[in-house]
């Protein structure tokens, strides 16, 4: 599997990085290197071996419904950018 | 509903509608599915958040059994299967009321798998839809447009709280069966008490997919319209949708796959845009969270603890009550109907208590806008009312206008009866004096009674005008044939 600069650029976008145009060839080639090497591990033969979901063998722990946090809206909104009347505020986002 | 009937018309032949339904519903609890924030209804804003739901770095989700144990119920109730080892993934996307950059949700391995609900249309047949799968996952915040022309608000009150997501298969062919569908699943959700189902409150809402093919060709392309919240919105988007895609297939187009938008006001759909280049999730298991594993005990004590859901109850009124199917199926659409019904029929004459519940109470209550729990009328007065009729007291007739007076909140039936002198005339005495008179000032019509018995009923009318209704027709009608030889 190859990655060029347009996936790159569509991965970037995805996540929200901005990437110059002269860093995405660069970047396909990073990328690429490390699929390759990623590539080598489908050597190892995993048939009938279940997918590691956790490193930890215990199950997850489960918590009581209760209410236990909450009623602080100032401290919430203490690292924001811009808020106002206990609302977040952001750049017009529209549908 | 004949197969024929569900295909729509076009300009080059008929076309046929497949739909299949994601339903939305937040789960029944009182923090959300990852933290303890409080959920609910009408807090100030971002008053209900922990530090988990607005993603600050370092907070670790800790899953709330309550809910858990809700889907577990709600996938029960769908007759689907538990599965005993889930895991939840990050559905990742980007938005300002989705703090993380993803969506806890669970996309490889859900909580519940297929099962299969069976459906009532209107017109009283039935059909099974099937239930692909039911995950849970977390609802994002709120986002508020109108409050600045240039800034968008975010309100993280909801973000975090828990939802079951309920996928059904593409087995439904109208708008009808897709309302009926949500109704089905809103009901078996409120009995076992997993949901509200308050759809107003956007607590159960539907995302739906709607394709067209010729009838028995393969399926068409869909497109998936989002956040439909109540059921006639469903079935006006449906019906938009299909016609929209029709239109396009017979002008040569094709559809394409998108996600778009219900507009109530102009009842249209249109194309979201902005959610094209999301679809892209890049799903992974979220590594906060270690696998959900459950005990079939635990699993075995939810089954035990499940209500009678409303398939059961309904065959069980039918048998027991020997009620129609229609009326056992609209007193069991809701719970609190059906618990006031078994309540009024209790030793009582239960057809007849079903008619009054039924045809009247509930019928005066939909007038109004409102259902069971709004009657003014207690049930123990519906089996006064029955009562008073089985017991000769008062005639049906009569029982309405008792009813009328008890719907004002005038007292109970036996009261009502009292104060408004409604007691039937069982004394026949006056019932023979007021035929007498009848029958005096009509004797052309006394000879064509006795040439034609049928012709009796214009006197038996005649009598109970003459009384005021309140003339018991069973000894009106023996005292009749009696006097006119019959």
């Amino acid at each position: 599997m190859a990655i060029d600069a347009a996936t790159v650029r569509k991965v970037a976008r995805l996540a929200r990085i901005r990437e110059p145009e002269e860093r995405l060839e660069p970047l396909a080639q990073e990328l690429n290197t490390i699929i390759s090497w990623i590539e080598q591990l489908e050597e190892v033969d995993t048939d009938g071996v279940e997918p590691m979901t956790s490193v930890v063998a215990v199950a997850l722990p489960l918590r009581d419904d209760v209410v236990t946090e909450g009623g602080d809206t100032s401290r919430i909104l203490s690292n924001a950018p811009k808020s106002a009347d206990g609302f977040f505020i952001v750049p017009k986002v529209v549908e | 509903m004949s197969e024929k009937s569900k295909l729509i018309q076009g300009r080059t032949g008929p076309w046929e509608i497949v739909l299949g339904l994601e339903i939305h519903a937040q789960v029944a609890s009182n923090s959300k599915l990852f933290s303890g924030a409080a959920v609910g209804f009408g807090a100030g804003p971002n008053e209900q958040v922990a530090l988990v739901d607005a993603a600050m770095p370092g907070m670790l989700p800790v899953i709330n059994r309550h809910c858990v144990e809700q889907a577990v119920r709600a996938g029960l109730g769908l007759n689907a299967q538990i599965n005993l080892w889930s895991r939840f993934d990050r559905k990742n996307y980007f938005y300002p009321d989705l703090p993380q950059g993803y969506q806890i949700s669970q996309f490889k391995d859900p909580i519940v798998g297929e099962g299969i609900v069976e459906v009532e249309r209107d017109d009283g047949t039935t059909f099974i839809v099937g239930v692909e799968r039911l995950h849970l996952e977390q609802d994002a915040g709120k986002s508020i447009h109108d409050l600045d022309p240039n800034f968008t608000y975010v309100d993280l009150n909801r973000a975090g709280t828990a939802l079951m997501e309920i996928v059904s298969k593409p087995d439904m062919r109208s708008s009808d069966e897709a309302a009926s569908y949500v109704k089905k699943i809103r009901t078996i959700l409120r009995y076992l008490g997993a949901c509200d189902g308050d759809m107003e409150k956007g607590n159960l809402r539907a995302d739906v997919n709607v394709s067209v093919r010729r009838p028995g060709a393969e399926l068409g392309t869909r497109c998936e319209i989002k956040n439909v919240n109540s059921y006639r919105y469903i079935q006006q988007a449906i019906e938009y949708e299909a016609r929209r895609q029709i239109e396009i297939l017979e002008d040569g187009g094709s559809i394409h796959q998108e996600t778009r938008l219900f507009d109530p006001t102009k009842i249209e759909t249109r194309s979201m845009r902005s959610k094209e280049e999301a679809h892209d999730y890049r799903y992974f298991p979220d590594p906060d969270l270690l696998p959900l594993v459950l005990d079939p005990a635990w699993v075995q004590s939810i089954k035990d603890s499940l209500p009678e859901l409303p398939d059961p109850k309904r065959k069980r009124f039918e048998s027991q009550y020997g009620l129609s199917h229609y009326d056992a199926g609209v007193l069991v659409a809701d719970q609190a109907r059906a618990a006031f019904y078994e309540q009024a029929a209790a030793g009582r004459d239960a057809k007849l208590v079903a008619n009054w519940t039924v045809n009247n109470l509930l019928g005066r209550l939909a007038e109004n806008g409102g259902d069971i729990e709004n009657s003014p009328i207690p049930p123990e007065d519906i089996a006064g009312l029955v009562k008073l009729i089985e017991d000769g007291v008062i005639s049906s007739k009569i029982a309405k206008e008792v009813f009328d007076h008890m719907w004002a909140g005038e007292g109970t039936p036996a009261q009502v009866v009292e104060k408004f002198g409604l007691v039937q005339i069982t004394d026949t005495g006056a019932i023979e004096a007021s035929i007498d008179k009848i029958m005096a000032a009509n004797p052309d019509k006394v000879e064509a009674a006795k040439e034609r018995p049928q012709a009796l009923g214009w006197f038996v009318g005649q009598v109970m005008r003459d009384t005021g209704g309140k003339a018991n027709p069973a000894a009106v009608n023996e005292i009749l044939k009696a006097k006119l030889g019959l």
